[in-house]
């Protein structure tokens, strides 16, 4: 029974991740109707912008020019980490994106794994093919409850996430500019015409999506603290299938598809031999999307592929 | 008052456009024929007196691949191997062009008197011996050439899905992967044997016949494979081709990753040297054909209006389901037949080979050639292909250049260089130059 429970901590913080990537993708696809296939390379270029933020401010602390406590460390590196990849991403959307608005679909999905690659190899050119160790930012303590072991990083990862999660809801139910995503989602031949700027929407729908991403990279590095570059392939690609999993566009059911993603990983892991973890989890979602291809929360809708 | 001028006047060209076209022009009246035979001749000199040409202006052996991964290497060598490429290609090749290409299309206008596949075999023939004369100079270049022509079936083959047909499908590599292990399995156990699999149960000799039916068999499986895809996606329309074949790659990667039998993670060698350089040709040859052919077909044609519009092809009575069922499991048939083909030309496979790499590159090729264009895909193949070798010596910088290309390619032609093509036969074949009058009038009085 422990270690049942040990395996759906160590669940909910993989599946955390997971619910985070598969976020950005979700929105994409639900405003755009693109797949943004560099979007698992933007959650690698977080995780390296949130390294180079908290070996800074640790080395800050250590030069003895200023001295941050250690909840502001995070916070810090967290909240940087997100300002500074959604423009990683709002860059991808400007480079990759916007020229091919009229183009079929597709070519936009190929430029962004073009893109993807470049972020990869760029990364492996300028920091060399060395693995990055993420630093401490916060010092682990370890629980034991029930014979359950908890660290506070994996409290705290999860509780973040989840507060994102729910702020970002807050934000797509209740602000102007959430409704106007909405909107964009339901018809975005039509919603650009009655004023709604389609360029800016589009914009703050990737910033937004490769902000979740970075947080989940910063996330990942304090987990997990060695980072390489091709870190965001496997996660990028399954995160993605867990977005269509959710539903088009549905912030509930990535988040749901996010953590089963998790939930699936581990568990059969734990159960069998780890070889077997992509074999299996891909069968269940096989199984899943034959039942129900739509997704748990999409609506079946008549997709006018522009190609 | 220009504007006036404009429309009626021929368009004025000026600068670099100017001397683009007075160059084309060099060139307008030579059929294929006189291409295929200056390439013979160049692959013939370069085959005679290459290597010594070469050590003359101070290369050390021929540059294999015209020299761009030595000049990139040593940036000193580059003018001797532009003077190399000069002498031993251009030269002869434009001198065969500018001084045959009467003759050529005299050849060219009298095999089209016979049925064209007449014509047809002649030319695949001549493109055979130049291609055979031009990797007889190096090993490396035989294995080149042969990753290539696969490179072309398997971009061929996704194109009926991904342009022809319109959905995006993701299960290329694991369709290879199918195609590659089950032909892999046939002629290991039949004709090698192996600690796993007992002795070899028939002769050596019997290989070459029996490796065309382990290849369909390879390709049939893999159609097999495509059946479980096809079943769940196509019951909608939308993107959930994309996932679910997605899905289905993993599955099979890591299907081949759990088969401790076949090798697991550790891959799957000892595969008889089958694919030899004529065998991949011919088959390559084959493929193109046939999905030239399925895809001018009233099958291509529907295939065609499924994608524009799916209700309105439903309304002209195209079975829309198994329209969409046969195209995917025809892809999927020679996906696998290229990945036998593969397995059989590096003699050793393993799962990884199989994965989002492989992807990435069949969707580069696929979208560098062009959508819904066999010629696309042949071109997006082999320039993918030669340009990716040659940058080699980048190492890191390759996989920076390639997919800025691409994306550069992208930008200005979303749909890829070539799409939207028709393979037309006897437009290629054909003469470039009309013969003059008299020649008209006396062939019917002659014959």
């Amino acid at each position: 029974m422990a270690s049942f429970l040990q395996q759906v901590v160590n669940a909910l913080q993989w599946g955390s991740f997971y619910a985070l990537i598969a976020l950005g993708y979700s929105m994409v696809y639900g405003v755009l109707m693109l797949f943004n296939f560099a979007h698992g390379d933007i959650f690698m270029v977080g995780s390296y912008i949130g390294f180079f933020i908290a070996t800074g401010l640790i080395s800050l602390a250590s030069l003895g020019i200023v001295t941050l406590p250690g909840w502001a460390l995070v916070t810090l590196t967290i909240l940087l980490a997100m300002f500074l990849t959604s423009f990683v991403g709002m860059l991808v959307e400007r480079i990759g994106y916007r020229p091919l608005r009229g183009a079929p679909r597709a070519s936009a999905a190929i430029t962004g794994l073009m893109i993807g690659i470049i972020l990869e190899t760029g990364n492996l050119a300028l920091l060399g093919a060395s693995r990055q160790k993420f630093p401490d930012i916060i010092e682990t303590t370890t629980f034991q409850i029930a014979g359950v072991s908890l660290t506070n990083t994996k409290i705290l990862i999860v509780l973040i996430s989840l507060l994102i999660m729910l702020a970002l809801h807050q934000f797509i139910m209740r602000t102007k500019w959430g409704m106007a995503m909405r909107a964009m989602a339901y018809d975005f031949m039509v919603v650009p015409l009655m004023g709604v700027p389609l360029n800016t929407i589009a914009s703050l729908t990737f910033g937004l999506g490769s902000a979740l991403a970075a947080a989940a990279g910063v996330f990942y590095g304090m987990a997990f603290p060695v980072l390489d570059p091709y870190m965001g392939i496997e996660y990028g690609w399954k995160a993605f299938v867990a977005a269509i999993l959710g539903g088009r566009g549905s912030v509930v059911g990535a988040v749901i598809a996010g953590f089963l993603m998790g939930f699936i990983d581990i568990f059969v892991a734990a159960y069998f031999p780890s070889t077997m973890r992509n074999l299996i989890a891909f069968s269940i979602i096989l199984v899943i999307l034959t039942f129900r291809p739509h997704g748990f929360f999409g609506q079946p809708h008549s997709a006018q592929l522009r190609l | 008052m220009a504007d006036t001028v404009g429309l009626t006047s021929p368009p004025e060209r000026k600068g670099i456009r100017r001397l683009w076209f007075a160059f084309s022009q060099l060139f307008a009246h030579t059929p294929l024929l006189g291409w295929l035979l200056g390439v013979l001749l160049a692959s013939g000199i370069e085959r005679i007196a290459g290597t010594s040409f070469a050590r003359l202006i101070g290369l050390g052996k021929a540059p294999v691949l015209f020299g761009v991964d030595i000049a990139l290497k040593t940036p000193a060598l580059l003018p001797a191997t532009l003077l190399y490429d000069l002498i031993i290609y251009v030269i002869p090749i434009f001198l065969v062009v500018r001084f045959l290409s009467p003759l050529a299309n005299r050849v060219a206008g009298w095999l089209l008197r016979y049925p064209m596949g007449v014509s047809a075999v002649v030319h695949v023939l001549l493109l055979y011996f130049g291609l055979h004369l031009w990797t007889g100079v190096s090993d490396y270049r035989v294995l080149v050439a042969k990753l290539m022509l696969i490179a072309i079936m398997i971009t061929l083959s996704l194109n009926v899905v991904n342009g022809y047909m319109g959905e995006f499908s993701c299960s290329h590599p694991g369709f290879m992967a199918l195609g590659a292990y089950i032909a892999s399995l046939v002629t290991v156990v039949l004709l090698v044997g192996g600690s796993n699999f007992g002795p070899a149960r028939l002769p050596a000799a019997l290989g070459p016949f029996l490796f065309p039916i382990a290849l369909i068999l390879g390709g049939l499986v893999a159609a097999l494979g495509a059946m479980l895809v096809a079943f769940p996606s196509f019951r909608t329309r939308g993107d959930y081709l994309a996932i679910i074949s997605l899905a289905f790659m993993f599955i099979v990667k890591s299907l081949f990753e759990n088969l401790e039998a076949l090798g697991g993670a550790r891959g799957f060698g000892n595969q008889p040297n089958l694919a030899s350089l004529p065998v991949v040709f011919i088959w390559t040859m084959l493929c193109i054909w046939i999905i030239n052919n399925f895809v001018q077909s009233t099958m291509g044609k529907a295939l065609n209006a499924v994608r524009d519009g799916e209700l309105a092809a439903d309304a002209m009575t195209v079975d829309t389901r198994k329209t969409k069922m046969i195209a995917f499991l025809f892809a999927a048939f020679w996906a696998g037949v290229a990945g036998g083909l593969f397995a059989h030309v590096l003699r050793y496979v393993n799962p990884g080979t199989f994965g989002l790499q492989k992807l990435a590159e069949v969707l580069a090729m696929l979208y560098f050639g062009g959508l819904n264009s066999v010629t696309g895909s042949i071109v997006g193949a082999v320039g993918y292909n030669l340009l990716s070798e040659m940058l080699r010596p980048l190492e890191l910088f390759k996989w920076i250049i390639i997919p800025l290309l691409l994306i550069l390619v992208m930008l200005f032609r979303p749909t890829g260089l070539i799409a939207f093509r028709e393979f037309n036969l006897r437009n290629i074949l054909q003469p470039k130059q009309q013969p003059s009058k008299e020649e008209v009038k006396n062939v019917p009085s002659a014959s």
